[in-house]
């Protein structure tokens, strides 16, 4: 049962991927990106992540992507006009692609033990141990967070001036 | 249940690593070849969340809390990241009136 989990949501999201880069309109790309994090969120709760799969659908597949959605309709962006790229940089760049895929497929399929298995309940990060390390060990990286989320927004609200 | 195919009942560690690398592989892809300056932003998301699959793996895999920790970090950044690079996009579109990558490549107007 959890390999056909895996299988299925694992095929959804690799899908939804390639959907994501061969769609010429943004539209398209921001809701194949939704089924991505939709999929990945399921993924998260076989592994255990629960308060991670909540996040992923709520700030992720909510939040970023309509602020995705909200840029791409104001300013009514279109299809792409040309061509994606150059037929050369294509035929340089998708054989340099498919080898770091390669090799990256290959140490993790040897540099894991095999005997290593992902047993659906084994081991749960529910909010109470997130919350748990949060505040503890992980209480000063949290607290500059706070610092970096304050930096974007006056970044963001600078930007979105008039006069730039 | 008993299952069709020949599956094994756990999935191993290396398959959702093998699953990151793919999604990896396509963001990258997409950051390389596309030209909407919207697209390639949703491509380094796309990576983001490929690198946070692996960060949950290994946690649970090590059966410690700190990869989920990591990986609830990085999407903090990337909401802080998301605001300020869609406000950049607001700007770019704003002074030239494109999205395309490669006709904002020069820094003077």
């Amino acid at each position: 049962m959890d390999a056909l989990l895996f299988l299925v949501f694992a095929a959804i999201a690799v899908g939804c991927a390639i959907n994501l880069v061969l769609q010429t309109h943004p539209i398209s790309s921001a809701l194949s990106l939704v089924g991505v994090m939709g999929s990945l969120a399921v993924l998260y709760l076989l592994l255990g992540g629960e308060f991670l799969a909540a996040v992923q659908l709520i700030v992720y597949a909510g939040a970023i992507m309509v602020l995705f959605t909200f840029v791409i309709m104001l300013l009514n962006a279109g299809a792409e006009k040309k061509p994606s790229r150059k037929v050369l940089s294509t035929a340089v760049a998708l054989p340099l692609l498919f080898t770091l895929a390669g090799i990256g497929a290959y140490f993790a399929a040897t540099q894991t033990p095999s005997a290593d298995v992902v047993k659906f309940g084994a081991f749960t990060a529910g909010p109470l141990e997130i919350g748990r390390a949060l505040f503890t060990r992980y209480l000063l990286p949290f607290e500059v967070t706070s610092v970096l989320i304050l930096i974007a927004i006056l970044g963001a609200i600078v930007l979105a001036r008039k006069e730039i | 249940m008993q299952l069709p195919l020949p599956l094994p009942a756990q999935v191993p560690l290396s398959w959702y690593l093998i699953l990151s690398v793919i999604l990896f592989v396509t963001g990258a892809a997409g950051f390389l070849l596309r030209r909407n300056i919207i697209t390639v932003f949703m491509c380094i998301e796309l990576m983001l969340n490929a690198v946070n699959l692996t960060f949950i793996a290994f946690s649970h895999q090590l059966k410690q809390v700190d990869g989920n920790l990591f990986a609830f970090f990085v999407m903090v950044v990337a909401a802080a990241e998301a605001a300020v690079g869609l406000a950049i996009i607001l700007t770019v579109f704003k002074n030239r009136s494109t999205l395309e990558v490669d006709e904002v490549s020069s820094m003077k107007l």
